[in-house]
């Protein structure tokens, strides 16, 4: 069995962001920079698929030096091949570009089945395994807690607002991951050496036939401003016993914030 | 310039979802600003009857895709039919609440026809004439400013973030059935299977109460489930109790959680990691009872009480209830 793992490498989310001059970038200087942990999932899903029907797994991951590291850890858990898909005109992609652009690399990979994480930490917009799916015209199933595969066909139970959908379908598609899937595994010793010894692919956009179509200009979505939230209001502490303060509290509630 | 909006209305078991009515009365505001047309999208088996009732949010038309083949979700046959009501009104803005079920179909649909996309907003406004988008980004520690550039564009909203407007139960509007041809899917639901443990789902819920480590342990959820039942409130969790196994990964609010953004958010011995606070940073009112007074969730609160939650918290069920029988 063939797997495609699409990996994101994102700032750590204890990470202090700090907006750069130009309000559309922020400064990367001593940010630790780490698989989007829903990323985790579907790596480790691609692993237990492996160990189970044996096969190969490539992880394919979009974005400039940030991402080696990222991908040597991915490698280092036991996925064979790695392909990092780096190019200035891909710098900023927005959701919809950077699918076309995983979709051009995926393509024509004869995968069985393609997993990513539900969302990119950070970015947070639960777009590209969709977007990949459509593009690659395949079945797909979102926010997958549950997955089983026998044959050609998927089982997955998938988190939607108090409830799960079970959703049966056929391979190849595309699967998104969600918390709950699995328990990711560290990097063994032995995972780690090896690692050093596989090669990473390097494709940019010549590589990939896409040379010039997908360029800042041309995307759908614009990002203008990276702002900082407005600061909340400081707050009211209570003081008192707990029962002055929970009478207090309850009180506030009621008469002041009106929202109980 | 009239602006079109096209709203997919998400429904489950024959109820409009709440979040999708407020993603009627936000486009419905934005349609009456730019004199664009609102038309509401129900698809779904045997909902001809409750397409109806969206005339209530003043809907200029409701377009109904009622057929069986879409009364079980598919990802492929949804998006057929939504593309298919796209073409058909040809909107400026497809709209939708940002949800499970919108995390599957809308980036797709999108995709399909080439177009702008931009999810979990919790803000649009127009700046000279232009439509901008604002989504949280990096635990909320950063608002992405959106500009959408495609004739067409795809929006999905935050769940109780936009102020609902009030129904209106005479409005009558236009009401038409998509016809739609249903092709054979490759991949579809055969069963929805109810949370158990959930008595109110937290992503829509307008009061949530959430427990960490400062609860001491899994024993004392009732004590916090009571003072949701008081209240009408979701429990929710942090990421370190969830991992420890004090509680299912359904209640976790924060990053690799849900978003959520109530209109009272109540923190019980949550120490207030940012990790949490990208999930709950949006709540209209926080409080915080924590025992630690240097506690990161301090600096979020509208209220605060340093104390013991385990001694506090009963106090704190039993005062609200008591005042809530007085109204």
């Amino acid at each position: 069995m063939k797997i495609a793992v699409c990996v994101k490498s994102v700032p750590d989310t204890e990470a202090k962001i700090s907006i750069l001059a130009d309000q559309l970038t922020f400064d990367h200087a001593g940010i630790k920079f780490i698989t989007s942990p829903f990323d985790e999932y579907a790596i480790e899903a691609a692993l237990q698929l492996k160990e189970r029907y044996g096969g190969e797994i490539t992880a394919f991951s979009l974005g400039g030096e940030e991402v080696v590291e990222v991908l040597r850890n991915t490698l280092a858990r036991g996925v064979d091949n790695g392909v990092h898909i780096k190019d200035p005109e891909f710098a900023g992609a927005d959701p919809l570009t950077a699918a076309k652009i995983l979709a051009a690399a995926i393509d024509g990979g004869d995968f069985q089945l393609i997993l990513c994480g539900q969302q990119g930490v950070g970015g947070d917009n639960s777009q590209v395994p969709a977007m990949l799916a459509e593009l690659l015209d395949l079945p797909q199933a979102t926010l997958v807690v549950a997955l089983e595969i026998e044959a050609d066909k998927f089982k997955a139970h998938c988190e939607i607002e108090g409830a799960h959908q079970i959703v049966q379908g056929t391979l190849p598609a595309v699967i998104s991951t969600g918390k709950g899937l699995n328990e990711p595994r560290y990097p063994s010793i032995k995972g780690v050496m090896a690692a050093r010894r596989k090669e990473i692919v390097i494709k940019d956009a010549a590589a990939l036939g896409l040379s010039g179509q997908l360029t800042a200009s041309q995307r759908k979505v614009k990002l203008i401003a990276l702002n900082a939230p407005p600061a909340r209001p400081s707050g009211k502490m209570i003081a008192g016993d707990p029962a002055t303060q929970a009478h207090q509290l309850a009180r506030l509630l009621r008469e002041e914030a009106k929202v109980i | 310039m009239t602006e079109n909006i096209l709203v997919w209305v998400e429904q489950r078991n024959g109820q409009i979802r709440k979040a999708a009515g407020e993603v009627l009365f936000e486009a419905r505001r934005l349609c009456t600003g730019s004199g664009g047309k609102l038309v509401a999208f129900l698809a779904g088996g045997n909902v001809a009857q409750l397409a109806a009732t969206l005339a209530r949010y003043r809907t200029d038309k409701i377009l109904v895709a009622d057929d069986p083949s879409l009364e079980s979700y598919s990802t492929e046959r949804y998006t057929e039919a939504l593309v298919c009501a796209v073409k058909k009104e040809n909107p400026r803005y497809v709209m939708a609440a940002h949800t499970a079920m919108s995390q599957d179909l809308i980036p797709r649909a999108a995709a399909r026809t080439d177009s702008a996309c931009v999810t979990d907003i919790t803000e649009l406004r127009e700046e000279n004439d232009v439509l901008r988008a604002v989504h949280p980004m990096y635990s909320g520690k950063v608002l992405g400013v959106f500009e959408l550039t495609s004739p067409l564009s795809f929006l999905t909203l935050r769940p109780n973030v936009f102020p609902p407007d009030l129904p209106d139960e005479i409005h009558e509007s236009e009401m038409e059935q998509l016809a739609f041809n249903p092709a054979p899917v490759r991949a579809q639901v055969v069963a929805t299977v109810a949370s158990t443990g959930v008595k109110v789902e937290l992503s829509e819920a307008p009061i949530i109460v959430s427990g960490g480590r400062g609860i001491k342990g899994p024993e004392h959820w009732p004590m916090l489930q009571e003072l949701c039942d008081v209240l009408g409130a979701a429990l929710g969790a942090s990421r370190a109790v969830v991992d420890a196994g004090w509680i299912d990964h359904q209640h976790q609010v924060g990053q690799s959680g849900k978003t959520v953004s109530p209109k009272l958010y109540i923190a019980v011995g949550i120490s207030g990691a940012v990790q949490h606070l990208a999930g709950m940073s949006s709540s209209k009112v926080i409080v915080a009872i924590n025992n630690n007074p240097d506690a990161l969730i301090f600096q979020s609160a509208t209220y605060g009480i340093v104390g013991d939650c385990l001694e506090i918290v009963p106090k704190l069920t039993s005062a609200c209830r008591t005042l809530l029988s007085e109204s």
